[in-house]
């Protein structure tokens, strides 16, 4: 059966981990199809998705967070989807918080952030990503209008609308967070939060980590200031991915 | 104040090269562009990206060759003497080369990560297609009822 909705779930070396997210999605029986990106592992984590019962798309090589789910986008966009909801495959996002994205899209948001900051206690995380993630709260706030507390969560619903705004070519292959949100609302798109809870990943790699995260501050500010000006995509077309053949 | 700064630039008397160092310089251009010219033959290298090299080699070989020029320049650009403004020339040189080495890195990226992303998808759909076609096979009637109409248009 074809559902109107996708569940993306991007993953990189999340073998032993990707597996019970997808089944526990299913237990829950959404009515949502599971798409997992596997972005290039070296481990099992694309066998063991599919397994699990998920569609699975392969990267040959690692591309990038951002680039996994540009894919997802892409290939939600090509199937005819009328909704996207996304998590992470580590453990960190809960299925049973997945139906508070998908109310907040039926009422017609067309970004639905689930923060993990608006009722419950938030994983302990390292006093720089704290403050790094109040800067960049306050500088989507202050672009968007309205209180934003959780700039960087990847667990996210999408409208229609937004989904054929993120499959332009010009999706960050790294870190889309902030400067999404704010593409967001200068396309006049709706953006709400929604309370979810949220857990520590349950082992692997964070991307967030060491050097990359003085990298992700300076990438996040000069990709801020930009945005106004810069061009949308690096190539001609701005859809060479989300096109079909 | 520029008009002055000039004055004090044209009233330092430039020395042109030695003759040694214009020899040496001289060799060098000449060596370059034999070298990118076997580094092509070999097809090591595009000619797109040799173009750059031998024009500095035939750049320098000017200069080492045509004091007047060299000191010209020297004054133009203020240089203290003229080696220095062939220094100047190879730093500008070297830099140009890499800023335009990281704009074509950063096109490769994109085309590459665009192939990796229409891959996963295309592998995708064949993997579907192949699953479908097994659980399905066309049916021989229907088969023969597409060549009939291909026959039709021919």
């Amino acid at each position: 059966m074809i559902h109107s909705t996708v569940l993306l779930i991007p993953a990189f070396r999340e073998a032993g981990r990707v597996g019970d997210v997808v089944r526990e999605v299913q237990r829950l029986d959404l009515g949502l199809d599971v798409l997992v990106i596997d972005d290039g592992s070296p481990d099992e984590t694309a066998s063991e998705a599919e397994a699990a019962g998920a569609t699975v798309l392969r990267h040959p090589f690692n591309l990038g967070y951002g680039s996994a789910l540009h894919t997802g986008y892409c290939y939600a966009h090509r199937q005819g989807y009328a909704r996207v909801v996304q998590m992470d495959a580590d453990g960190q996002h809960e299925a049973a918080m997945l139906p508070r994205l998908l109310e907040a899209l039926e009422q017609g948001v067309d970004v639905a952030i689930g923060s993990r900051y608006l009722e419950n206690s938030p994983p302990p995380t390292s006093v720089v990503r704290r403050l790094g993630t109040r800067l960049f709260a306050w500088i989507a706030s202050r672009w968007v209008g309205h209180r934003i507390t959780d700039p960087t969560s990847g667990f996210q619903g999408l409208s229609q609308r937004a989904l054929a705004s993120v499959c332009n070519d010009g999706f960050p292959e790294d870190y889309p967070d902030t400067d999404v949100l704010v593409e967001h609302h200068r396309r006049g798109l709706a953006i709400a939060e929604v309370p979810v809870r949220m857990h520590a990943r349950k082992g692997g790699v964070s991307m967030h980590r060491g050097a990359r995260i003085a990298y992700y501050g300076y990438k996040m500010l000069v990709t801020l200031l930009l945005l106004p000006i810069r061009r949308p995509t690096p190539l001609r077309r701005r859809d060479s991915v989300a096109r079909l053949s | 104040m520029s008009g002055c700064l000039l004055r004090a630039a044209a009233l330092v008397d430039l020395e042109p090269l030695p003759e040694r160092q214009r020899l040496v310089a001289l060799i060098f251009a000449v060596c370059m562009v034999t070298a990118v010219f076997e580094l092509v033959r070999r097809r090591k290298l595009r000619e797109e990206y040799s173009m750059v090299w031998v024009a500095t080699a035939l750049a320098l070989a000017v200069l080492a060759v045509n004091h007047d020029l060299l000191i010209t320049l020297s004054r133009w650009i203020g240089a203290a003497s003229s080696v220095s403004t062939l220094f100047f020339g190879a730093l500008l040189f070297l830099l140009a080369l890499v800023l335009q080495f990281s704009v074509r890195l950063t096109r490769l990226t994109h085309r590459n990560r665009t192939l990796g992303q229409r891959l996963a998808l295309l592998e995708e759909e064949v993997q579907r297609l192949r699953r479908e076609r097994k659980a399905a096979p066309p049916e021989p009637s229907l088969r023969k009822k597409a060549g009939a109409s291909q026959d039709e248009v021919a």
